[in-house]
Parts: C-alpha cells; structure tokens; sequence
C-alpha cells in the first residue's frame, strides 16, 4: 500500500495520512493509491505537514508498518529509548520496528 | 512591485549587458553580464569604460557571485552591480556588504521586505566593500584615524 | 572566559528576531519549506526523524554553570529532558518544536549563547582543544584566537553562500585532541625563533564520503594576518569549487583537485592582496579579547598528593585526569559514556550537577570534547575527592577515558534523517561485551568511532576502529574500518573487508581486539599494533 507521512509544520512530529486528517499513529495510516498528490498538495499548502513524502507500506494483523526501517523508527521512535517512544509503557512495542 | 530596486542617483545605463567575452572584445560596450563562473579581474584594464556590471546568480545557492561583486569593489570600480537570477530577500543585507546597488531578480522583491531585510542587524563585525565601520574599530575609536 | 558587550548582544538579539520573522513567514504559509530551509539550516534548526533538531553553537567547547543551567532549563521546558553533545563540541536538541525555536534563541542570548551558522554551507562554529587555557603542553591559550575568528566569521558577507560548510580549528600544542587536521582548516599556534606567535595552517581536511587530511599550506602565517589569510583560502574555494554537485564541493575536493601545490599558491597570490585591503583587526582588539581568557586566580602552595584511599576513586583518578598547567590543580575529564548507555547524552539533572561543580570547583568553567564528553578544566588536587563523589552520585564518573568502551557515535538512524544505520546500539553492544573494567584497562587506548552513513559525523575514519553504517538493501550492515587516528599522529583508517549485521560487527571487534592482545607488544597500544603489522593479519583475524 501507498501511504502519505511527513511532520507537523509547527511540531515536528511524524503524522500519517489516515484518509480524512493526520495521525500520531501509523496503525491509522490509510492507502492513498492514486490520490497522494491532490492531498499531499493540498496539505502542504495549507500549512500542516512539513516533507510530506509517499512511501510503501503493508497491512499486517497488528496494524500498517512502513516496508522501510527508517520508516518503521520513524513510526514508534528511537530503537535506543523505549521511554521516548509512542508507547513508553509497551515493552514489546517495539519488537516489529527492526 | 518594483521590478528593480536601485541604490544609486545616477541614471542608470540602458544598454543591455554583454556577455564577458563579448564586452572585452567590443571598446564602446559599457555594460557586462557576470555569470556564476566568470572571473571579473579579466575586466581590469577597462574598469574606467564600465558602467554597469550584472551579476548572475543561477540559484541562491551559488555564491560565486557575492565574490565577484568584493573583487570589483577591491578594484576600485564604483559604477553599478546589479544582482540579478535567484536572489534570495534574506540575503540582500550580505549583498549590498559587497557593493551591489542594485536588483533585479526573476521573482521581483517586495520592497517592505527589502527594507526589513536591510535594516535587521545593527552592526557589522569586519569591513567590506561598503562604508560600514566595523564592531572592532566601533571598540576602539581611538584607532578611528590611524 | 569571553563576555559579551552591547555589539555581540545587538548582533545575537537582532539574529533572533530575523529568525522569529521567518519562522512566521513559514507558519503562515508565506514561505514554502524549500525556501525556509536553507534559512533555518544557518541557524542549526535542522528536520530529523522525529522532530525539528536545534543544535546550538558552544564556542571552541568553552560553556559557564549559567549556560549549562540553561541548557537544562531548555532541555525541560522545550525537549524531552536531555541534550546530545556532538562531535563538534556543540550541543543539540532532538525533540523541538518550530513554533517554539525563536523563544528558545532569545532565552540562549539571555545567556550570550546562538545558533548561529551551526549547519548549512556556512563558516561553522570554531571548535578548540578542550583542554585549552590548562593544559601543560600549551604554548598559549587558543581561545582568544577562536573567539577573534569566531566574531569576524560571523555573516562574512561575502561567504554568505559557500559551496559547503567549513570548518574551523585551533589548537595550541604538539598533542592534538581536537582533531584538528581532520577539519577545513586547521591552525595550529606556534612560536617562530623570534619568539614571535604564528599560525601553521592546515586546509583541506575533512571526514564525509571522501575522506582527506588536511595538509601544511604555511608553517607561520603571522599572528595579526591570519584573518587576511582565512579570507584568502575561502575566497580560492568560494570562487573555484564546484557547485554542480554537492557531494564534490567541500574544500578538500578542490585542494585534491587542483594539488596542494597550486592550491597554495593561488591562495598566497590571493593572501598578498587580501593583504593590502587592511581587513586584519588591530591589535587592540586583540588584546581587548585576550583579556577575557586571563588565567584565573590559581592558588599557590597547594598540595600535590592525592588521597588514594578509596580504591573506586583512585581507578577513576588514574583514568580520568589530566595535567594542569598550574601546581596542585588538575584537569578533570568527566564521561559521558556510560556502559550500555547513550554517548554524548546528558540529563537536565546531570547538567545541573555538572555546572554547580564547574561554578564551586573550576572557576565556573567547563568544556565540551569533541569525543562527546565533558571537561572540568581547573579543579584543586585537594578537590578531587568531592568532585568524583559527586559525580559518582550523579552517574558521571565513569572512569573509561580513551578507552575500549569510551566510543564516539553520531545519533544514527534512532534521531537522523539522513543516517542509514543506527549508531547507539551498536556503540552500546561494544561497550557491553568489554564491560569488565579490568579488560579496558588491559587493553588501553582504543578509540572506537561509528558513524550512521557516510557523512561521518562519528569520525569513522578517524577510528582506531571505525565502523560505518550503510543501508544493503533495506537491512542495516556495518564496514569495519582499522588503522584511523584524529590526533597528531593522524590517519585515515582503511576498511578491512565485507560488512557485517549488528550482532557481527560486534563479534568483529571483538576478534580484532583480541588479535591486538595475542600480538602486541610490550607499551604498544592497538594503533601501534596495527601500524606495525598492517591489516593482512588482523583481516585474517576478522574473517578467519
């Protein structure tokens, strides 16, 4: 699947494209297919993502994930400080990333 | 928006500017086009048929041109330099530093935001080819005639 | 150290508030990222994987308590609680957000601190020898110099675009631990027989993807020409690199391009008329700066002898200190590499600690090293005992300095957007598997460096072992490198063969270490080893 990532304009953090607005997380990541460019277009003119860039990715049982590792840390955070991920109290979390 | 923004009295020269090449080769041409690459000692011996010098800048990226502009000045030429191509608004302060008077770049610049541009830092800490005294000598205004 | 006056205040307040107009002319839309970038890159505020990055200028390493504690308020109230040290011994956050970086560059003014000219393809900030104004090999202090470079590179209008960034080094003894000919151009202040102070100079270094060490170009540029001189070396290059390709156009392509040879001379025929423009500043000025870097008030008729009853301190004294200048003082090296841990970071807590023991025990002085860890540059032998207590309580007495498990790492793929392999995890795995402070003490100085790509921002080439982490086909696998030094007896480490997975990296080391054990001999430390021998036996080792 084809999904649209980038940062907030105003804070950085990564955001995923969930069909409707942007998410924190990438389980709501949504398949763009052949709209990315109207929607990367248009966000990135209004101000609300920074770098918006598509990249390829796979449905799986627990979620969406990124096909690339730097996409995967990305998604949950550094692979060095589980206590600055998305999910601090996870000690699993991040068993899929690497 | 105006399409030149011109830091001098005179009037400026209407030619249009030559190339490098061609402005060496022709004794009544009296304006020149700088690109990026172009080496401007080659116009010492005929600084004093020159009026105007145009400086190409093919991306903001590319600084070659703030060079050409010091050594122009460093030769005592005092016609005008004029930055054309990408220039970036944020970099015209740096600009004028070097002896341009003068722009006209491909996206005309706003002039409030010029004067913004050009008014942001209050001091200078080392000479250029403008007339700004430098932080250090500002320190030491018993050096000012020495 | 330095003090700002109302001109270096005007200039870093007038720096924020330029910023904080073109961080709202992107908010609002007026400005797209491309054009912002380069913008906010010379200011250090970089977009990495996570969040913006804003790395902050610390000039030739030199930091006060009031800066550090500031650094720590920062590092509380706009990023997650801690702050990285670089390899260029400046300070960055990982966790900022945009809205929030001109606030942040007005609380660092309060503390005469800036991002100025931290990145993009701008005169970078001057980096020095960490132990400058204590060591005992020192000939002078560097950071005068420094500072003086440091204010006439600051919005040099004519080198407001160069090709690439340029790096800048001074240091000021035979011993070199700043790295400095691994820079764009290095300086190293020497006496001539007249007793007169000059500059030796170094241009073309630099790590990247094309590695070069940078060679003599003047063995004495006189002390009050040496501004006339950067000019002309900056000028050569601005005007005749290439600006078609990015990766080909630091300076060291250019000096490898035209020839040492050439190269110099094009500089000195520039030099002879940067010369007569009179741009050199003026002795005064000089003088006015040197001011600031008097030695403190050192006492005399201190004690020399150091209680080492306690056999954890007395580890950490034999490891962790330095020469100083002056009797009965000491130069302390506080680590930043925790086994297992993360180098070069450091809590708000940590910071906290550290600047109350600069501002009781050091003159209220510290220093950054561009191996990532912290300095506490003039404390009293009779000190020493307090101090190491209360960094031990604090988790920062590491007695590991120079040793095995002492490693540079760049924040790699966990932080950085342009990495393609991480960094810290292969840094902690090393440190790990050589743990047993026994072992590092048998083993000696072994600087391990990892960098995350190939720009080289953890100094692999530069490694006694250096590994470099590169992207094969989605997966992470590193090259191991031997033979890389970045101090006086500098050289370029050579990659010993194919990579390898995490796990394998680590096995790797470890063969090459012991390899080193089997054949050293007596006083040899692991570069010497490997000097002496060549790789052909220690690849054996690796690959068997």
């Amino acid at each position: 699947m084809k999904i649209l990532t980038g940062n907030d304009l105003k804070t950085g953090r990564v955001i995923w494209w969930d069909g409707q607005g942007w998410s924190l997380h990438v389980e709501d990541a949504a398949d763009v297919h052949d709209d990315g460019e109207a929607i990367l277009a248009r966000e990135e003119a209004a101000c609300r993502v920074n770098g918006p860039m598509f990249i390829e990715g796979e449905r799986t049982a627990e979620g969406v994930r990124p096909a690339h590792i730097k996409d995967r840390i990305r998604a949950l955070g550094p692979t060095v400080r589980a206590d600055l991920t998305l999910k601090p109290a996870d000690p699993n979390a991040g068993n899929w990333v690497i | 928006m105006a399409d030149v923004l011109r830091f001098r009295d005179d009037a400026a020269a209407d030619e249009p500017a030559v190339s490098l090449d061609a402005f060496l080769d022709q004794t009544n041409a009296v304006s020149v086009r700088i690109e990026a690459g172009d080496d401007v000692r080659r116009l010492a011996p005929v600084l004093d048929r020159l009026r105007l010098v145009e400086i190409d800048f093919p991306k903001f990226r590319d600084g070659r041109g703030f060079s050409s502009a010091s050594i122009l000045r460093e030769m005592g030429y005092t016609g005008e330099i004029k930055a054309t191509g990408d220039v970036l608004v944020d970099l015209i302060f740096f600009m004028r530093r070097c002896g341009f008077d003068s722009f006209a770049p491909n996206v005309p610049l706003d002039p409030a935001d010029a004067e913004a541009a050009l008014n942001r830092y209050p001091y200078v800490y080392q000479h250029a080819a403008d007339a700004e005294v430098p932080i250090w000598q500002l320190r030491h205004p018993e050096l000012a005639n020495g | 150290m330095y003090k700002y006056d109302q001109y270096d205040d005007a200039m870093v307040r007038a720096r924020v508030e330029d910023f904080r107009d073109q961080t709202r002319r992107r908010l609002e839309g007026k400005m797209t990222d491309d054009q912002f970038k380069p913008l906010r890159l010379k200011n250090g505020l970089y977009l990495q994987l996570h969040a913006y990055m804003l790395r902050i200028a610390i000039p030739y390493g030199t930091l006060n308590s009031t800066q550090l504690r500031k650094l720590a308020h920062i590092a509380r109230t706009y990023d997650r609680g801690y702050g990285h040290f670089t390899t260029r011994q400046n300070i960055q956050f990982h966790w900022i957000k945009l809205e929030d970086a001109p606030d942040i560059l007005g609380e660092l003014a309060d503390v005469e601190m800036h991002c100025i000219q931290t990145s993009g393809e701008s005169i970078r900030n001057i980096s020095a020898d960490h132990y400058a104004g204590a060591a005992a090999d020192e000939i002078m202090d560097p950071r005068p110099w420094a500072e003086t470079l440091r204010q006439m590179t600051t919005f040099m209008p004519e080198f407001s675009y160069l090709p690439r960034k340029f790096k800048i080094c001074v240091i000021a003894a035979e011993e070199d631990r700043a790295a400095m000919r691994w820079h764009d151009f290095g300086l190293r202040i020497v006496k001539n027989e007249a007793g007169e102070i000059g500059f030796e100079v170094y241009p073309g270094g630099g790590m990247g993807r094309t590695p070069f060490i940078a060679y003599k170009s003047s063995d004495f540029v006189p002390q009050h020409q040496i501004f006339s001189y950067l000019q002309a070396v900056l000028r050569v290059w601005n005007r005749h690199a290439r600006r078609d390709n990015i990766h080909k156009q630091r300076m060291k392509i250019l000096v490898h391009e035209l020839g040492e040879e050439e190269f110099t001379r094009q500089v000195e025929e520039e030099f002879r008329h940067i010369l007569t423009l009179g741009t050199d500043f003026p002795q005064a000025e000089y003088d006015r700066i040197a001011a600031y870097f008097t030695p403190p008030p050192f006492e005399t008729g201190l004690p020399e002898e150091i209680d080492r009853s306690d056999p954890d301190f007395a580890v950490w004294i034999d490891q962790q200190i330095a020469p100083h200048k002056a009797p009965g003082y000491a130069i302390v090296n506080v680590s930043l590499k925790p086994i297992g841990g993360i180098g070069g970071d450091i809590t708000a807590e940590q910071m906290e600690v550290v600047a109350d023991l600069a501002e009781r025990y050091s003159f209220d002085e510290l220093r950054v090293a561009h191996t990532q860890n912290l300095v506490l540059p003039h404390v009293r032998k009779a000190d020493l005992y307090a101090v190491w207590q209360q960094l031990r309580d604090a988790g920062l007495a590491d007695a590991n300095l120079d040793l095995v498990t002492d490693i540079i790492a760049c924040p790699g793929l966990d932080y950085c957007s342009l990495a393609n392999a991480r960094s810290l995890p292969v840094a902690a795995r090393i440190a790990e598997r050589f743990a047993d402070p026994a072992v590092q003490h048998d083993l000696g100085e072994l600087k391990i460096k990892i960098s995350g790509c190939i720009n080289a921002c953890g100094h692999h080439h530069a490694g006694h072992i250096g590994i470099l982490g590169v992207d094969r086909k989605g997966t992470e696998n590193y090259q191991l490198l031997l033979g890389g030094s970045g101090a006086e007896d500098v050289s370029q480490a050579k990659i010993t063969g194919p990579g390898f997975d995490e796990a394998g990296v680590v096995d790797a080391v470890e063969r090459a270490v012991n390899h080193y054990r089997t054949i050293r001999e007596p006083g040899e430390r692991f570069i010497d080893t490997y000097r002496r021998v060549g790789m052909e036996g220690f690849k054996e080792a690796i690959y068997g």
